[in-house]
């Protein structure tokens, strides 16, 4: 690992102020991917700026239909008190990796990678959410661009994410079985004006909506009403893993599976 | 180098340290706490995990400087100071829970954080919290035995003579 320095500050002002005096200077979240891609020297940042310490990004709370969580809760955390509001997301967050990585892993670092098979983006798209940081809000629409690509600036931090809680959801993750990633995952989500349907871990381009389950679930919230119903397999990833072809099929049956579990 | 001060299996220890030293390598290199063990250092096999306030960590994927001020707990903990085996670790010699033993300290340290708030798990929930423990030596079987065995829960078969 190249040296760097280290600073744990415990304010979120603290922290904005390193990142800013420095442009190689990088934030660390719960550092569950961060820390392997040092080691691999994949990263070089002149000094890491842990968010751990900062209470205020700490907070798991649901109000006015809306779980909010701060962008520092951990999966295991989310897993434990989430749970009763918005069982879906919580199950979800239950997945994630394994016990030791969710409770570091944090929300708000998962986002900010946005790694194409993590399991968070696929609730957070599906579910219209809203990405809070330091400076601005950003809809789950536009937050997302493409692998490990998203619409913060250099130096933005995830303060909270606020995620509209559906009348009934699941996640279904089709796991890579070396890694556990989601090979394939597939969030469903039934609202009152109608379904949103968030597919992770399959597509060349990250997280994204498959709007025709969607449209066929706002009609009728059935595994019967994705009958027939396929996912192009163009543009999907095709790797030693599986092909796209295989990863289209995959998501077409765990969509089935996750509408037939949503509670 | 930085001042780090935190408490290890009930110790309070303060040592000046490289920023980028890693848990595994203060346990193992600076407090010669050997027993938490490096097998991938990809955060992949749990031959490291050690309880951090009471919670799992993969050592190898935190670094010390994040644990200023934390209770950490390593296998060496686990015991009594008069060699009173915790009853994770007595289940895993009874059930012959390890052949070479190399991933023995990770899988303590994760089945005992899992029993501290689920005291008794189903076979499915043990298999399900292994997931970030390799074994590469007994094909698991008698090490979900062992944490079955260590919950108090009826285990198929009888335990070693």
């Amino acid at each position: 690992m190249y040296e760097f320095e280290f600073t744990r500050p415990t304010t979120l002002a603290d922290a904005l102020a390193v990142l800013k005096d420095d442009d190689e200077a990088q934030a660390l979240a719960g550092g569950q991917t961060l820390i392997p891609a040092l080691k691999q020297r994949l990263a070089m940042p002149s000094k890491l700026v842990s968010l751990t310490a900062i209470e205020e990004l700490r907070d798991i709370r649901a109000t006015g239909g809306v779980l909010s969580l701060g962008g520092g809760e951990t999966h295991r955390a989310i897993a434990h008190d989430a749970a009763e509001a918005f069982p879906g997301f919580a199950a979800l967050a239950g997945q994630i990796g394994d016990a030791a990585v969710r409770t570091r892993g944090t929300i708000g670092g998962s986002l900010a990678n946005n790694d194409p098979s993590a399991c968070y983006p696929a609730a957070v798209l599906a579910c219209g959410g809203t990405i809070v940081t330091d400076r601005r809000e950003i809809a789950a629409d536009d937050y997302f661009q493409g692998m490990f690509t998203t619409a913060l600036e250099e130096g933005e931090i995830i303060t909270r994410v606020n995620i509209p809680i559906p009348e009934v959801s699941a996640y279904v993750k089709f796991a890579q079985p070396a890694s556990r990633f989601a090979l394939v995952g597939v969030f469903v989500a039934r609202f009152p004006d109608g379904a949103r349907v968030g597919v992770t871990g399959a597509s060349e381009e990250g997280v994204f909506r498959w709007t025709e389950a969607e449209a066929a679930l706002s009609e009728s919230f059935t595994p019967e009403a994705l009958d027939g119903l396929s996912l192009p397999a163009e543009g999907l990833i095709s790797d030693i893993h599986g092909s796209a072809g295989y990863r289209a099929h995959i998501a077409a049956v765990i969509a089935r599976r996750a509408v037939a579990a949503a509670h | 180098m930085t001042e780090v001060t935190m408490t290890v299996n009930g110790e309070s220890v303060t040592k000046d340290i490289p920023d980028n030293t890693l848990m595994t390598g203060f346990l193992r290199d600076v407090l010669k706490l050997t027993g938490t063990h490096v097998g991938c250092d990809t955060s992949q096999c749990g031959a490291c995990v050690i309880h951090l306030d009471g919670s799992p960590v993969k050592a190898c994927s935190i670094f010390a400087l994040e644990c200023d001020g934390a209770d950490i707990t390593t296998i060496e903990g686990m015991a009594d100071p008069d060699g009173t085996l915790h009853p994770v670790q007595r289940a895993f010699r009874d059930y012959h829970g390890l052949q070479c033993g190399f991933c023995t300290p990770g899988m303590v340290m994760t089945a005992s954080a899992m029993l501290d708030h689920t005291p008794k798990p189903t076979e499915d929930e043990v298999r399900e919290h292994l997931e970030g423990n390799l074994c590469r030596c007994t094909g698991y079987h008698n090490i979900v035995r062992a944490i079955m065995a260590a919950s108090g829960q009826e285990v198929a078969g009888s335990a070693a003579e």
